[in-house]
């Protein structure tokens, strides 16, 4: 599983299509890789498993994400004000 | 681009917009000739001396006058479906970019593999090279491959911008909070401009595009290049 995630990232081009996101409106496909990176890499970092599967989702959020938007968030989670629940 | 005294759309760079440009002929094409037809028999009832006081009914013509329009409509109606459909497809995007819309100019992220992020502000009127076009020109360009789906992500910073570039048949609103996508291929190399499509504030008309399709070797030495300017 780990071996298929590294080789999806050594291919990575960009964002692949999410079919949970299919329409014009890409807000939320962001929003959620961005939850879901810090949250993957809470919870195998509280397991002392190695967080490299975690890549995938921080490549996703960086493609997709406005770079202001990605600070901002990062300002807040280190702020303890981050709305999203990580 | 758009030339002087120009009536018909700007030549297609991508196939979505040959395809509107075909559908715009078509469409075109029979609003034409309805209005010649009616001009046409408009004339020719003012015109004439003759009278009839005898006409009560006439069920063939008015089948024929129902019928025909509503088969003009469906011809109409299903290469629009055809487009419409076409442009829904699922993309499988080799490129994303991010159009950031502000007050008064745009700023272009490629963030796939590195934080590339740079300013796009117009070129004022009195620093233009002979050559360059009034208004449109930009101080960097987004320079896209050429021949390669790119998904771009439209979005804005501060008020309502949108982003187009007719050439290519696209416009995207830039809503601030808020990422909306849409997708294009080039299909030849050339300079493509477009201009800030909704109204946002003083220098609304000043705010202009270019997007710049090359092959791919010169994209990514270009890249390199911004990324080293950095």
């Amino acid at each position: 599983m780990a071996e298929d995630i590294k080789g999806k990232l050594e291919r990575y081009r960009t964002a692949p299509f999410d079919s949970r996101f299919p329409n014009t409106n890409q807000t939320k496909n962001c929003w959620q890789n961005y939850l879901d990176y810090h949250r993957c890499q809470k919870s195998l970092e509280s397991k002392g498993v190695d967080v490299a599967p975690c890549d995938w989702y921080k490549r996703v959020y960086k493609t997709l994400c406005p770079i202001s938007w990605v600070e901002k968030w990062d300002g807040q989670r280190d702020d303890g004000t981050f709305p999203g629940k990580i | 681009m758009a030339h002087p005294s120009q009536l018909g759309l700007q030549d297609a760079a991508s196939p979505v917009m040959e395809e509107l440009l075909h559908f715009h002929d078509h469409a075109l094409m029979i609003v034409l000739l309805i209005s010649t037809l009616v001009l046409y028999i408009i004339v020719s009832m003012v015109s004439t001396k003759l009278t009839n006081k005898y006409i009560l009914d006439s069920q063939e013509i008015e089948i024929v006058w129902t019928i025909l329009p509503a088969v003009i409509l469906i011809l109409i109606a299903l290469p629009s479906l055809r487009i419409l459909y076409l442009m829904d497809e699922i993309n499988d995007p080799h490129l994303t970019i991010k159009a950031m819309g502000h007050q008064w100019y745009w700023s272009y992220e490629y963030t796939d593999y590195e934080d590339l992020g740079f300013d796009s502000y117009m070129v004022p009127t009195q620093d233009l090279v002979p050559g360059q076009f009034r208004l449109l020109e930009t101080d960097h360009r987004m320079v896209v491959p050429m021949e390669s789906p790119i998904r771009v992500l439209v979005s804005a910073e501060d008020v309502l911008h949108s982003w187009a570039v007719p050439a290519l048949g696209v416009k995207m609103d830039a809503v601030p909070g808020r990422l909306n996508q849409t997708a294009f291929i080039v299909s030849r190399p050339g300079v493509f401009y477009g201009q800030c499509s909704e109204i946002c504030g003083a220098n609304h008309s000043f705010m202009p595009i270019v997007v710049e399709a090359v092959p791919l070797v010169h994209f990514e030495n270009w890249s390199s290049l911004m990324l080293e300017d950095a």
